[in-house]
């Protein structure tokens, strides 16, 4: 097909647009690494020296060492039980039927709509009327909560696309149902259950408003460390440690993206 | 459906946790009907109570400032999103499609909290667009972005922009692309095409991003807090504010029960007067 001028002038204009959007995405990492490196107190730009000891500032900083450990701790502790709770389910929904199933699910699924800090103070209350004290596992609960839809979706999609002729297959040469779900089954999901693990542990890692309800001082994760800081100094700190945790998480996104693709992950393709 | 009858036992921690959730709920509907008691932490009696307390100015100024924000927010996020998704579904090379993938799902993973940070330093009275803008002799004295509604709208566009993208372009792939080419064969142009065919076929994911924009938003904390510095409140800055400044838990179960209603209400509404206009329009089933 011959292009018009009007087709060259899409063109542009939509490259032009892309960029745009792009760089409205980026700039906000963008400034706050530039202002990581500035050596004055006080946010400003251009700035006037360079320094890196927003960067030393960060790692004495005891709440940030101790919230890393936490929100590792948690997401790890979340991601293994929200993947082992999701993967089964999706699993049951898959290949069974049985009463209450659409309540059971609908139950499930709704902290998608349900606001996080609702979850929180759900939670928080919850553990107050029980006389609960506010432990690590009260936090890693709520993560779960919070990150087992995620799992779900995932795993049930990798389920969606299964070929059933081999756990047939396996069932006819005299498998076990135990033996077909271990040697068959389970190795032929892999993909789904690493991905829906992945996810569940960026979330988690990543989650702050209901972990603000439900953490104390000593259970604290680095993402309300970091609310908390920001909230009482207006130093470049935490410039340095967005820098960190961006490079952790976009090096960590690329690993994904190449042994998962995250366009199959995400289903757009 | 297989009928192996053991293996319905995995579905058992996740009704366990089914049970927390619901029960976290019941606690939250519990203590809305109690009264508080200051300087306890344990609640009261029954009491309707925090549900007339609701009608103060106060909250209803946060509820309205809520709903603008979702508005507003859903609304710039898909202009911008719609744009982003159709790039990245159609672009040719694989290299550009896994760029602006990457790119539009790098805020997804950074939380709320180092996004919210980053506006700050880009929004603030010397901040990075005050900095330019003074610079090039464009303005005097800085633009307030801090504390204010374009503020909080600007960053929470920035937070609901990768879940818009990703739910577009998850649409956007799914439509067929035989139909595009009949119509360009038909001799209809680019934006014909696009206006006619590709636009009202994605009009399912429209609605689905809208939704969730919406949803997200109304869920969003730091960014309101932070941004919005106290001057802009919303329904979750209050429901944190009541709790933990004056410990009025039964208040703040109160306003978020009222809050998670009024966001079931506004979803259902919206989901099915859009379906009620598809099947008008003769697009659902």
């Amino acid at each position: 097909m011959k292009k018009t001028a009007l087709d060259h002038l899409l063109d542009w204009g939509g490259r032009i647009v892309l960029g745009a959007i792009l760089a409205f995405v980026l700039l906000p990492f963008v400034v706050v690494a530039i202002a990581s490196f500035n050596d004055g107190a006080i946010l400003s730009f251009p700035p006037k020296a360079w320094s890196l000891r927003w960067y030393a500032n960060a790692f004495e900083y005891r709440d940030f060492g101790a919230g890393l450990r936490n929100s590792l701790k948690i997401a790890g502790m979340g991601a293994a039980i929200a993947l082992i709770a999701g993967a089964g389910f999706a699993y049951v929904i898959d290949r069974y039927d049985f009463a209450l199933k659409r309540t059971l699910n609908a139950v499930l699924m709704s902290p998608l709509i349900i606001p996080n800090f609702t979850i929180g103070l759900g939670l928080l209350v919850l553990s107050a009327a029980v006389s609960m004290p506010r432990s690590l596992g009260l936090v890693v609960a709520t993560h779960v909560i919070i990150v087992l839809p995620f799992v779900v979706r995932s795993v049930y999609v990798s389920l969606q696309n299964f070929e059933r002729r081999y756990e047939q297959a396996a069932e006819s040469l005299g498998g076990t149902p135990a033996h077909v779900l271990r040697t068959v089954t389970l190795p032929l999901l892999v993909p789904g259950l690493v991905s829906g693990g992945l996810f569940a542990a960026i979330l988690s890692f990543n989650e702050f408003t209901a972990s603000l309800f439900v953490v104390n001082q000593s259970t604290q994760t680095l993402p309300v460390a970091m609310y908390n800081y920001v909230r009482e100094y207006a130093d470049p700190t935490l410039a340095a440690v967005s820098v960190i945790y961006v490079l952790v998480v976009a090096a960590i996104l690329m690993i994904v993206h190449r042994f998962f693709r995250l366009e199959k992950v995400l289903n757009v393709e | 459906m297989t009928t192996r009858p053991f293996l319905g036992w995995f579905a058992l921690p996740s009704v366990l946790i089914a049970i927390g959730i619901a029960a976290s709920f019941l606690a939250i509907v519990q203590y809305s009907f109690r009264a508080h008691v200051p300087g306890a932490l344990d609640p009261g009696g029954l009491t309707f109570d925090n549900f007339t307390t609701l009608w103060k100015a106060v909250y209803g100024q946060a509820f309205v400032n809520t709903v603008l924000l979702c508005a507003w927010t859903a609304l710039f996020t898909l202009l911008i999103g719609y744009p982003l998704a159709y790039a990245m579904v159609r672009a040719r090379s694989a290299k550009l499609r896994s760029a602006i993938l990457l790119i539009s799902l790098t805020p997804l993973f950074l939380g709320e909290i180092v996004r919210t940070y980053s506006w700050m330093i880009v929004l603030g009275n010397r901040g990075f667009v005050n900095a330019i803008l003074m610079d090039l002799g464009l303005i005097d004295r800085p633009i307030a972005f801090m504390f204010t509604m374009t503020g909080v709208v600007i960053a929470l566009v920035h937070f609901t922009l990768p879940i818009v993208v990703v739910m577009l372009a998850a649409a956007l792939a799914h439509i067929d692309r035989n139909l595009e080419r009949a119509a360009s064969s038909l001799g209809a142009g680019r934006i014909r095409r696009f206006v006619t065919v590709t636009l009202p076929l994605s009009v399912p994911g429209i609605v689905a991003a809208t939704s969730t924009a919406f949803a997200w938003t109304f869920s969003a904390f730091a960014t309101p807090q932070i941004i919005g510095g106290g001057q802009v409140q919303t329904i979750s800055t209050l429901v944190y504010q009541v709790g933990f400044a004056s410990f009025n838990f039964p208040l703040a179960a109160s306003l978020s029960l009222v809050g998670l209603l009024f966001t079931i209400a506004v979803l259902t509404v919206f989901n099915t007067g859009i379906r009620r206009l598809e099947r008008l329009g003769g697009h659902g089933a």
